[in-house]
């Protein structure tokens, strides 16, 4: 169904000043203003920004799917040439799956439960061409093929819910590109997936779009991702957007203060928390009701200048002599853009001083039965398998693995929500491995306290601020009375730095980072001196991510307090950690410090992590390693090494040992623990994975 | 699947056990047996002389014991009193006592007689059961396409005109009870004197004196449209109501969910969107609810059948508990603990076929 009269020479998909407001009972809140930006054909536009900032407002606009609420308010997109935002809903719906495919966020949702994967795929071309139910059949199982899905007949027969979250995404791809549609959108395809599963999903893209000749809209928060697959993006802030151009140019000559700002607060290699720290954006994001006059991004600018930016709206400039490069910023002339960043005053690192908690030999099994109705037998997982480490005080000592692999296991077992099936757990040279948490004493629980992922489910929502402060201190027998424990409540609402206003104020008023930081207080609000820290910025968007890492940075100098950090973003373990400790399923396969985990040699699980991160620097380069198939499954585990079925180091391991024999930790200079049978030569071959070209 | 199914029945069955044993205690309660010997034997008997009715009748002894007879796992009762008559549980009139079987109870078929009908009660169970079978299979012929359409179409677009109209129908019809519906039923379309059928009968257009039937007595041999259409309606109504609301709820959920963008995105047409995503997905917990409706009709009948006349299980029930027939009561109970654990199998196997995530082992 290719339209006759379009010329590929022209832009598959141009917006032009689109403006989208949605309605509600109160007010008119505008979403995204006057957006314009253009997609030639087998393009890859990148749309960038932090969560609220219209990104995702934009590509379900191309689509019409507003919802009940949204209106397109002005402007125009037109799609090869034709005005998307005066066709009708069956003009609409030839376009929709056949010529515009999306990809989504959350595969297992955007796939129906209850009906077979090759079903949902052959529905498109049966719909769009026409085609008989054999026939489709035929090209689903062709496409599944070429989505590089192992054994595509059993794919077809099953339900989403028996595929792992990596091979419904290829599902989605799959159906996506059923009907070979000129333009694909893809909206944070892979936020919801591990690195080295993201690796493989955007291998696959990439590839798709040189193969079919496929541009697209890909939208992420993630500006490494962009780098790795877009050519061009924009920058989009408030509902506007404020820079746009060739990536490689945005990146290396950004000409909006905004960009600039997102660049220094995402930590990059050579960033470090003493010498280095990040620099995060100050204030908040503006609610859409509630933008300032003028240049949105203002408030927050270094660059402000009263009666100038605030003056009117800002209107695109171009940059000239770059390609198709704008940028929204009324003094993008005058900014010196090659100015150092004013450093922050760099700080001391923190010494680091006894042993406050030693583990050894940990595990933890549990057992499962296997029938959805009880039956069939008892399986055991092994979700901590002979965990042994030690962490000071003052340290920060990470711990770095995929879904799966037993680091909020460990996390529960250290914190007694479970207890140990055997070895021992030393806290300030207590036994607390078998005390489950209810058991211990008041003393024990305030000092090792946690700090969550989720900071929107964590809170209350009923119960101020201030009133879940002060019932962590009454719970940990803090203060004498309930003047001295206010007192204490907004003393830690001042370590946390939020105003002691926000005391009165309730969850839902406060943002993501604020309702964060709330968190962070409750943890210390007991004094703690060992903090488990699960994945505590992952749902932040990346400017207060910066904010927050540099908080607990802050407050564990000051307290010399043991953070446990646990993270599968090795970009932020990199930046903040002392020592790296990496799993497997439940196994621990390499420990040291940072610079000994960030360097070769490497367990070939650390180098395969490290080479899946998508790093947001034109100057790096990075090996690409793409791990095969999916984690194997903690219940039934491959014999021998954990990691022998994805590791592409396994032939250089004589007489199939790896296939066999658990390997033994070899410990190498420095201390630097790898589980791993490959040789001490071999292992002192490995390259860098990450490399930095001079400039 | 099989092993499932076994399991399950094991359950069924245990379950079964405790349920009428807490109905053989709660019917069997001193007082009870007291009012039973003076309505079988005389109201002026003296309070010893109840005592030894209750004795020679194989009233006495312990409670579990009396159950295991009535469930024909133990001996039954045999009594030789001072006149040399043997008398026994499995004893009929006039038999030899030696010729009698020593276990008779529901297992063996013996359900015991009713004493207000005057006849064996397997028998007057099973045949009002079929009578109220009939009413409960035209109830669901009625009640399940007509509330799951009225669901599907109200819950598909969420908050339009259909959908509220359809809603005030939904709950105007599940807000009034069977006793005020079948009246205003039975005053519009089968009485003589009001509602529509005088009017017809002025026209010439209907022969009879009414459009309807008000009395269901003649379907009990007979089922026409005329004598059976506004019991089964008034039972119908109500459910209507109930279903298409839980229908809708679950309907307008499945609406919003991811996978329905997803086909939308897909160039789906709405009708089959509807039809082929979302139908199957929003049907699973109405299901449940649906198969739920057979015991609560088979025990919520007693209003309509006693407001229409048609002597079917509800009215069985409702004789036997005034006249303090026990067998009878007994009997009901078996019955009405079995349909609901049938249909309670049912319920899980199919929802086992809507729903693939479910397993079963």
């Amino acid at each position: 169904m290719t339209d006759t009269t379009w010329d590929p020479s022209k832009p598959i998909l141009e917006i032009e000043n689109l403006s989208i407001s949605f309605f509600t009972r109160m007010r008119e809140i505008p979403a995204v203003m006057d957006f314009s930006c253009t997609v030639m054909a087998g393009e890859a536009m990148g749309l960038v920004g932090e969560s609220g900032c219209g990104k995702s407002t934009v590509a379900l606009a191309v689509m019409r799917d507003l919802g009940k609420n949204g209106r397109i308010v002005g402007g125009s997109i037109k799609f090869k040439g034709r005005d998307l935002t005066h066709m009708n809903d069956e003009e609409l719906r030839h376009i929709r799956g056949s010529e515009i495919a999306m990809i989504y966020q959350e595969p297992m949702a955007s796939l129906n439960p209850a009906m077979k994967i090759g079903a949902q795929l052959a529905e498109v071309p049966m719909i769009h061409q026409g085609m008989s139910k054999d026939e489709a059949w035929a090209l689903a199982r062709q496409i599944v093929a070429d989505v590089r899905l192992p054994d595509p007949d059993r794919m077809l027969q099953s339900y989403p819910h028996q595929l792992s979250g990596g091979q419904q995404q290829r599902i989605v791809i799959a159906m996506a590109l059923m009907s070979k549609p000129a333009l694909l959108i893809l909206d944070e395809p892979t936020t919801a997936l591990d690195v080295t599963v993201e690796a493989g999903i955007v291998d696959l893209v990439k590839d798709l779009g040189h193969k079919y000749g496929t541009s697209m809209l890909f939208i992420s928060h993630n500006l490494g991702l962009i780098l790795d697959v877009c050519d061009r993006l924009c920058v989009m802030y408030s509902g506007e957007a404020v820079e746009t151009g060739n990536v490689v140019e945005v990146f290396d000559k950004m000409r909006h203060p905004y960009t600039q700002a997102l660049f220094r607060s995402i930590p990059l290699p050579g960033a470090d928390k003493n010498s280095h720290p990040l620099v995060a954006i100050p204030g908040n994001f503006p609610l859409p009701h509630e933008r300032p006059k003028g240049c949105n991004f203002g408030p927050r600018c270094d660059y402000f200048q009263d009666g100038r930016c605030n003056a009117a709206d800002v209107p695109m400039f171009p940059v000239p002599g770059d390609d198709r490069h704008a940028t929204r910023c009324i003094k993008w002339t005058e900014i010196d853009w090659d100015a150092p960043m004013a450093l922050k005053a760099s700080k001391e690192k923190t010494p680091i001083g006894k042993v406050v908690l030693k583990m050894e030999d940990l595990k933890k099994y549990y057992s499962v039965s296997s029938g959805a109705f009880g039956s069939g037998t008892a399986k055991v997982v092994k979700a901590n398998e002979t965990l042994s480490f030690e962490a000071r005080e003052g340290e920060t000592l990470a711990i770095v693995g995929e879904s799966g692999c037993g680091k909020s296991t460990f996390a529960k077992v250290l914190m007694g929500l479970e207890t140990a099936t055997s070895g021992s757990i030393l806290l300030f040279d207590e036994n607390v491995q078998s005390t489950p948490i209810q058991q211990r004493n008041t003393d024990t629980v305030s000092s090792v306290q946690m700090v969550f992922q989720n900071p929107f489910d964590t809170l209350n929502p009923s119960m101020n601020v201030g009133r879940q402060i002060i019932r962590a201190l009454e719970i940990f027998k803090q203060g004498g009375s309930d003047e001295e424990r206010h007192a204490r409540m907004l003393e830690l609402l001042d370590l946390v730095k939020l105003p002691r206003a926000f005391a009165e104020r309730m969850p839902r008023q406060l943002s993501g980072g604020q309702k964060q930081r709330v968190g962070i207080a409750r943890a210390f609000a007991g004094g703690a001196k060992v903090v488990v820290a699960d994945e505590p910025v992952s749902a932040l968007d990346v400017s207060v991510q910066a904010a927050v890492t540099d908080l607990l940075m802050d407050i564990q100098r000051e307290n010399k307090t043991t953070l446990l950090f646990i993270s599968h973003d090795l970009s932020i373990v990199r930046y903040l950690s002392d020592r790296v400790m990496v799993m497997y399923l439940g196994h621990v396969v390499e420990m040291g410090t940072t610079d000994q985990v960030f360097q070769p040699p490497y367990h070939p699980y650390t180098e395969a992590l490290l080479s899946a991160v998508p790093i947001a620097d034109t100057k790096v380069i990075r090996k690409r390693i793409v791990l095969d198939g999916d984690i194997p499954s903690a219940m039934n585990p491959p014999p021998g090494c954990p990691f022998q079925t994805r590791c592409r180091w396994k032939s250089q391991v004589p007489g199939g040992l790896c296939d066999r024999e658990m390997p033994p930790v070899q410990v190498l200079e420095g201390g630097h623990q790898v589980k791993c049978h490959l040789s001490a030569e071999v292992l002192a071959s490995m390259e860098p994975v990450i490399k930095i070209a001079a400039e | 699947m099989l092993k499932f199914v076994a399991r399950r029945l094991g359950v069924m069955v245990l379950t079964a056990l405790a349920l009428t044993f807490v109905v053989f205690y709660l019917t069997n309660l001193p007082p009870n047996l007291e009012k039973l010997a003076r309505t079988e034997g005389s109201v002026r008997m003296t309070d010893q002389a109840v005592a030894s009715w209750i004795e020679n009748n194989g009233h006495g002894g312990s409670v579990f014991g009396r159950y295991a007879q009535w469930l024909g796992i133990a001996p039954g009762w045999v009594l030789t009193d001072d006149k040399g008559v043997t008398r026994g549980r499995c004893i009929q009139n006039n038999q030899d006592p030696a010729t009698a079987a020593t276990y008779c109870g529901v297992l063996q078929g013996e359900w015991g007689f009713s004493t207000v009908f005057k006849k064996p009660v397997l028998e007057s169970v099973l045949q009002k059961l079929g009578s109220t079978g009939w009413l409960m299979m035209w109830v669901m012929i009625v009640m399940v396409p007509v509330s799951l359409i009225m669901g599907v179409l109200s819950g598909m677009r969420e908050g339009s005109r259909l959908d509220r109209s359809l809603s005030i129908v939904a709950i105007a019809t599940t807000a009034t009870p069977e006793y005020v519906s079948g009246v205003i039923l039975v005053a519009i379309f089968a009485s003589a004197t009001a509602g529509i059928s005088p009017i017809l009968h002025d026209w010439g257009w209907i022969s009879g004196k009414t459009l309807f039937l008000g009395t269901a007595t003649s379907a009990m041999d007979n089922i026409t449209f005329w004598n059976f259409a506004l019991p089964v309606l008034t039972i119908a109504l109500y459910g209507i109501g109930y279903i298409a609301r839980m229908t809708r709820a679950s309907m307008t959920e499945v609406m919003t969910q991811q996978y329905i963008r997803t086909a939308r995105l897909k160039g789906v047409r709405f009708r089959t969107v509807v039809m082929r995503h979302a139908l199957r997905n929003a049907l699973i917990a109405p299901f449940t609810v649906i198969m739920l409706q057979f015991p609560w009709l088979l025990n919520g009948v007693v209003i309509t059948e006693a407001l229409f006349n048609y002597k079917g299980f509800g009215w069985t029930l409702v004789q036997a508990a005034g006249n303090n027939d026990i067998d009878l009561l007994l009997g009901c109970s078996v019955v009405a603990v079995l349909v609901v654990l049938v249909t309670q199998l049912i319920s899980d196997i199919g929802y086992v076929f809507l729903n693939p995530r479910i397993r079963l082992a």
